[in-house]
Protein backbone atom coordinates (compact mmCIF):
# COMPACT_ATOMS: atom_id res chain seq x y z
CA UNK A 1 0.00 0.00 0.00
CA UNK A 2 0.82 3.30 -0.66
CA UNK A 3 0.05 5.99 1.99
CA UNK A 4 0.89 9.80 1.69
CA UNK A 5 1.07 11.68 4.80
CA UNK A 6 0.03 15.29 4.83
CA UNK A 7 1.88 17.90 6.94
CA UNK A 8 1.04 21.30 7.76
CA UNK A 9 2.33 23.98 9.36
CA UNK A 10 1.84 22.55 13.60
CA UNK A 11 1.12 19.33 12.28
CA UNK A 12 2.62 17.35 15.21
CA UNK A 13 1.24 14.09 15.06
CA UNK A 14 3.11 12.39 11.70
CA UNK A 15 5.85 10.30 12.95
CA UNK A 16 3.67 8.38 15.28
CA UNK A 17 1.40 7.77 11.90
CA UNK A 18 3.76 6.65 9.94
CA UNK A 19 4.93 4.55 12.71
CA UNK A 20 1.66 2.77 12.84
CA UNK A 21 1.38 2.77 8.99
CA UNK A 22 4.63 1.31 8.76
CA UNK A 23 3.81 -1.57 11.04
CA UNK A 24 1.10 -2.53 9.17
CA UNK A 25 2.02 -2.19 5.39
CA UNK A 26 5.53 -2.43 6.30
CA UNK A 27 6.18 0.38 3.99
CA UNK A 28 6.90 4.17 5.04
CA UNK A 29 4.38 6.60 3.63
CA UNK A 30 5.50 9.10 1.42
CA UNK A 31 6.02 12.82 3.50
CA UNK A 32 3.72 15.07 1.26
CA UNK A 33 3.66 19.39 2.23
CA UNK A 34 0.80 21.00 2.36
CA UNK A 35 2.17 23.36 -0.92
CA UNK A 36 2.28 20.49 -2.97
CA UNK A 37 -0.61 20.46 -5.60
CA UNK A 38 -0.59 16.92 -6.85
CA UNK A 39 -0.23 13.28 -5.35
CA UNK A 40 2.11 11.43 -5.74
CA UNK A 41 1.21 8.72 -9.04
CA UNK A 42 -0.13 5.52 -7.41
CA UNK A 43 -0.96 6.78 -4.03
CA UNK A 44 -3.62 4.25 -2.31
CA UNK A 45 -4.23 6.30 1.19
CA UNK A 46 -4.34 9.68 2.22
CA UNK A 47 -3.22 10.50 5.51
CA UNK A 48 -4.65 13.74 7.62
CA UNK A 49 -2.91 13.35 10.80
CA UNK A 50 -3.41 14.96 14.01
CA UNK A 51 -1.98 18.04 15.48
CA UNK A 52 -2.27 21.90 15.75
CA UNK A 53 -2.30 23.18 11.71
CA UNK A 54 -2.02 27.02 11.78
CA UNK A 55 -2.18 26.89 15.22
CA UNK A 56 -6.12 26.26 15.41
CA UNK A 57 -6.73 29.93 13.93
CA UNK A 58 -10.11 30.72 12.58
CA UNK A 59 -11.50 27.15 13.64
CA UNK A 60 -9.51 23.74 13.75
CA UNK A 61 -8.65 22.76 10.22
CA UNK A 62 -10.15 25.50 8.49
CA UNK A 63 -6.72 26.94 7.42
CA UNK A 64 -5.30 23.57 6.49
CA UNK A 65 -8.91 22.57 4.56
CA UNK A 66 -7.93 26.07 2.17
CA UNK A 67 -4.50 24.69 1.62
CA UNK A 68 -3.21 24.08 -2.33
CA UNK A 69 -3.02 19.76 -1.25
CA UNK A 70 -6.11 19.75 -0.04
CA UNK A 71 -7.42 20.79 -3.63
CA UNK A 72 -5.46 17.35 -4.87
CA UNK A 73 -7.28 15.52 -1.72
CA UNK A 74 -10.71 16.35 -2.90
CA UNK A 75 -9.82 15.32 -5.97
CA UNK A 76 -8.65 12.31 -4.88
CA UNK A 77 -11.37 11.71 -2.91
CA UNK A 78 -13.91 12.42 -5.51
CA UNK A 79 -12.15 9.62 -7.76
CA UNK A 80 -12.58 6.93 -5.19
CA UNK A 81 -9.50 7.33 -3.05
CA UNK A 82 -9.39 6.44 0.46
CA UNK A 83 -8.37 9.42 2.69
CA UNK A 84 -8.08 8.75 7.02
CA UNK A 85 -8.00 12.03 9.09
CA UNK A 86 -7.63 11.43 12.42
CA UNK A 87 -8.31 14.46 15.22
CA UNK A 88 -7.00 17.50 13.65
CA UNK A 89 -7.11 15.92 10.21
CA UNK A 90 -11.00 14.87 10.99
CA UNK A 91 -11.43 18.69 11.71
CA UNK A 92 -10.07 19.52 8.23
CA UNK A 93 -12.28 16.80 6.46
CA UNK A 94 -15.46 18.77 7.47
CA UNK A 95 -13.94 21.88 6.69
CA UNK A 96 -13.22 20.88 3.81
CA UNK A 97 -16.55 19.17 3.22
CA UNK A 98 -15.39 16.18 2.67
CA UNK A 99 -17.42 14.97 5.76
CA UNK A 100 -20.58 16.33 6.73
CA UNK A 101 -20.70 18.49 9.99
CA UNK A 102 -18.22 20.04 12.23
CA UNK A 103 -16.20 19.40 15.38
CA UNK A 104 -17.31 22.14 18.00
CA UNK A 105 -15.49 23.09 21.72
CA UNK A 106 -15.82 19.79 24.22
CA UNK A 107 -18.73 20.59 25.95
CA UNK A 108 -17.08 20.82 29.16
CA UNK A 109 -14.71 23.58 27.36
CA UNK A 110 -11.69 21.54 28.56
CA UNK A 111 -9.12 20.47 26.17
CA UNK A 112 -9.33 16.13 27.06
CA UNK A 113 -6.01 14.37 27.29
CA UNK A 114 -7.18 10.94 28.13
CA UNK A 115 -8.16 6.99 27.49
CA UNK A 116 -11.08 6.63 25.49
CA UNK A 117 -13.16 3.59 24.32
CA UNK A 118 -15.35 3.34 20.93
CA UNK A 119 -17.18 0.47 19.86
CA UNK A 120 -17.22 -0.22 16.55
CA UNK A 121 -20.52 0.33 14.34
CA UNK A 122 -18.79 -0.72 10.67
CA UNK A 123 -16.69 -3.93 10.83
CA UNK A 124 -17.15 -4.31 7.10
CA UNK A 125 -15.10 -1.10 5.73
CA UNK A 126 -11.88 -0.84 4.45
CA UNK A 127 -10.75 0.53 7.70
CA UNK A 128 -12.62 -1.74 9.85
CA UNK A 129 -12.79 -4.86 8.87
CA UNK A 130 -10.26 -6.16 11.11
CA UNK A 131 -12.22 -5.48 13.92
CA UNK A 132 -15.41 -7.52 15.25
CA UNK A 133 -18.70 -5.77 14.60
CA UNK A 134 -19.47 -3.88 18.02
CA UNK A 135 -15.80 -5.05 19.12
CA UNK A 136 -14.61 -2.22 21.37
CA UNK A 137 -11.01 -0.50 21.58
CA UNK A 138 -9.21 1.21 23.89
CA UNK A 139 -7.76 4.38 22.62
CA UNK A 140 -6.59 8.32 23.15
CA UNK A 141 -8.36 11.80 22.70
CA UNK A 142 -5.86 14.54 23.37
CA UNK A 143 -8.32 17.18 22.09
CA UNK A 144 -10.16 21.16 22.57
CA UNK A 145 -12.81 20.37 19.52
CA UNK A 146 -13.70 16.66 19.32
CA UNK A 147 -17.81 17.43 20.25
CA UNK A 148 -18.91 16.30 16.98
CA UNK A 149 -22.07 18.24 15.76
CA UNK A 150 -24.32 18.04 13.11
CA UNK A 151 -27.68 18.99 12.35
CA UNK A 152 -31.00 16.40 12.87
CA UNK A 153 -31.88 15.87 9.83
CA UNK A 154 -27.83 15.29 9.02
CA UNK A 155 -27.44 12.78 12.23
CA UNK A 156 -30.64 10.90 10.84
CA UNK A 157 -28.87 10.53 7.15
CA UNK A 158 -25.83 9.01 9.03
CA UNK A 159 -27.62 6.69 10.80
CA UNK A 160 -29.97 5.55 8.30
CA UNK A 161 -26.95 4.92 6.02
CA UNK A 162 -24.89 3.47 8.41
CA UNK A 163 -22.06 5.88 8.12
CA UNK A 164 -21.21 6.22 12.08
CA UNK A 165 -17.80 4.15 11.71
CA UNK A 166 -17.47 4.71 15.48
CA UNK A 167 -19.07 5.84 19.06
CA UNK A 168 -17.55 6.82 22.15
CA UNK A 169 -18.49 3.93 24.78
CA UNK A 170 -17.63 2.38 27.81
CA UNK A 171 -15.11 -0.25 28.14
CA UNK A 172 -18.26 -3.05 28.33
CA UNK A 173 -19.73 -1.61 25.10
CA UNK A 174 -22.49 0.43 26.48
CA UNK A 175 -23.36 4.33 24.77
CA UNK A 176 -23.31 6.11 27.90
CA UNK A 177 -23.42 9.98 28.16
CA UNK A 178 -20.37 9.10 30.49
CA UNK A 179 -18.53 7.62 28.07
CA UNK A 180 -19.11 10.68 25.56
CA UNK A 181 -16.50 12.95 27.31
CA UNK A 182 -16.34 15.50 24.84
CA UNK A 183 -20.41 15.95 24.14
CA UNK A 184 -20.35 14.68 20.61
CA UNK A 185 -24.07 14.26 19.09
CA UNK A 186 -25.03 10.67 19.73
CA UNK A 187 -22.22 9.49 21.10
CA UNK A 188 -20.24 9.99 17.56
CA UNK A 189 -16.37 9.32 17.59
CA UNK A 190 -15.95 8.68 13.67
CA UNK A 191 -18.10 8.91 10.79
CA UNK A 192 -17.47 7.87 7.36
CA UNK A 193 -18.17 9.08 3.36
CA UNK A 194 -21.08 7.34 1.94
CA UNK A 195 -18.50 5.35 -0.33
CA UNK A 196 -16.82 3.99 3.33
CA UNK A 197 -14.09 5.38 1.55
CA UNK A 198 -12.97 7.96 3.61
CA UNK A 199 -12.84 8.03 7.59
CA UNK A 200 -12.47 10.62 9.97
CA UNK A 201 -11.62 10.35 13.92
CA UNK A 202 -10.95 12.43 16.71
CA UNK A 203 -9.13 9.63 18.61
CA UNK A 204 -6.12 8.40 18.02
CA UNK A 205 -5.53 4.75 17.14
CA UNK A 206 -1.95 5.31 15.68
CA UNK A 207 -1.38 5.86 19.67
CA UNK A 208 -1.67 1.85 20.24
CA UNK A 209 0.21 -0.05 17.50
CA UNK A 210 3.07 -1.10 19.98
CA UNK A 211 2.69 -4.07 22.34
CA UNK A 212 5.84 -1.80 24.11
CA UNK A 213 4.04 0.53 24.04
CA UNK A 214 0.07 1.30 25.48
CA UNK A 215 -0.81 -2.16 23.61
CA UNK A 216 -2.07 -2.87 20.40
CA UNK A 217 -5.91 -2.21 20.13
CA UNK A 218 -5.41 0.59 17.24
CA UNK A 219 -3.66 -1.98 14.86
CA UNK A 220 -6.91 -3.51 13.45
CA UNK A 221 -7.93 -0.14 11.90
CA UNK A 222 -4.33 0.01 10.09
CA UNK A 223 -4.29 -3.24 9.11
CA UNK A 224 -7.50 -3.11 7.62
CA UNK A 225 -6.46 -0.46 5.92
CA UNK A 226 -3.28 -2.18 4.45
CA UNK A 227 -5.03 -5.36 3.60
CA UNK A 228 -7.59 -3.42 1.02
CA UNK A 229 -4.50 -2.61 -0.03
CA UNK A 230 -2.56 -5.63 0.10
CA UNK A 231 -2.80 -6.60 -3.69
CA UNK A 232 -0.34 -3.13 -4.00
CA UNK A 233 2.17 -3.55 -1.84
CA UNK B 1 -13.35 50.25 2.76
CA UNK B 2 -13.62 48.40 6.11
CA UNK B 3 -15.97 46.05 6.30
CA UNK B 4 -17.01 44.20 9.59
CA UNK B 5 -17.63 40.73 9.46
CA UNK B 6 -19.22 39.13 13.14
CA UNK B 7 -19.96 35.50 12.92
CA UNK B 8 -21.85 33.65 15.27
CA UNK B 9 -22.80 29.98 16.92
CA UNK B 10 -26.41 29.53 15.08
CA UNK B 11 -29.02 28.93 17.40
CA UNK B 12 -29.31 25.32 18.29
CA UNK B 13 -25.85 24.92 18.59
CA UNK B 14 -24.40 25.07 21.99
CA UNK B 15 -21.86 27.30 23.21
CA UNK B 16 -20.36 26.54 25.69
CA UNK B 17 -17.97 29.62 25.51
CA UNK B 18 -21.27 31.75 25.96
CA UNK B 19 -22.59 29.81 28.96
CA UNK B 20 -19.10 29.86 30.66
CA UNK B 21 -19.23 33.96 30.46
CA UNK B 22 -22.66 33.93 31.47
CA UNK B 23 -21.24 31.84 34.71
CA UNK B 24 -18.72 33.96 34.88
CA UNK B 25 -20.61 37.44 34.70
CA UNK B 26 -22.98 36.05 37.34
CA UNK B 27 -19.89 35.33 39.92
CA UNK B 28 -18.94 38.61 39.54
CA UNK B 29 -22.48 39.49 40.72
CA UNK B 30 -23.80 41.22 37.57
CA UNK B 31 -27.59 40.35 38.01
CA UNK B 32 -30.17 39.71 35.09
CA UNK B 33 -27.88 38.48 32.90
CA UNK B 34 -30.09 36.21 29.85
CA UNK B 35 -27.97 33.92 27.80
CA UNK B 36 -24.73 35.55 26.32
CA UNK B 37 -23.47 34.09 22.79
CA UNK B 38 -19.67 34.15 21.98
CA UNK B 39 -19.10 35.30 18.79
CA UNK B 40 -16.10 37.29 16.55
CA UNK B 41 -15.84 40.04 14.31
CA UNK B 42 -13.27 40.26 11.77
CA UNK B 43 -12.12 43.66 10.19
CA UNK B 44 -11.55 43.50 6.33
CA UNK B 45 -9.87 46.83 4.44
CA UNK B 46 -11.29 46.30 1.17
CA UNK B 47 -9.56 48.03 -1.95
CA UNK B 48 -13.29 48.08 -3.37
CA UNK B 49 -14.87 51.97 -3.19
CA UNK B 50 -18.40 50.64 -3.86
CA UNK B 51 -20.24 49.92 -0.64
CA UNK B 52 -22.61 47.13 -2.38
CA UNK B 53 -20.12 44.84 -3.68
CA UNK B 54 -17.93 45.49 -0.99
CA UNK B 55 -20.99 43.65 0.62
CA UNK B 56 -20.79 41.23 -1.90
CA UNK B 57 -17.42 40.39 -1.76
CA UNK B 58 -17.59 39.96 1.76
CA UNK B 59 -20.37 37.68 2.07
CA UNK B 60 -18.68 35.58 -0.52
CA UNK B 61 -15.46 35.71 1.67
CA UNK B 62 -17.80 34.28 4.72
CA UNK B 63 -19.26 31.61 3.06
CA UNK B 64 -15.78 30.30 2.00
CA UNK B 65 -14.00 31.01 4.74
CA UNK B 66 -14.44 33.75 7.65
CA UNK B 67 -17.84 31.45 8.98
CA UNK B 68 -18.50 27.82 8.73
CA UNK B 69 -21.96 27.65 7.76
CA UNK B 70 -23.05 24.18 9.65
CA UNK B 71 -22.50 25.96 13.00
CA UNK B 72 -22.39 29.76 12.12
CA UNK B 73 -23.92 32.37 10.85
CA UNK B 74 -22.62 35.67 9.88
CA UNK B 75 -23.79 39.64 9.11
CA UNK B 76 -21.53 42.16 7.36
CA UNK B 77 -21.63 45.64 7.83
CA UNK B 78 -19.97 48.36 6.09
CA UNK B 79 -17.53 50.39 9.00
Amino acid sequence: MRAGLVLFPGTNRERDMALALQRATGRKPAMLWHRDTELPAGTDLVVLPGGFSYGDYLRCGAMAAQSPIMRAVRDFAARGGHVLGVCNGFQMLTEAGLLPGALLRNASLRFLSMDCHMRVERADTPFTHRFRPGQVFRSTMAHGDGNYFADAATLDRLEGEGLVALRYATPEGAVTEAANRNGSARNIAGILSPNLRVLGLMPHPENQVDPLIDGTDGLPLFESVAETFAETA
Amino acid sequence: MKVLVTVMPKAGVLDPQGKAIGHALEGLGFAGVGEVRAGKVIELELAETDAAKAKQAAEEMARKLLANTVIESFRVEIA
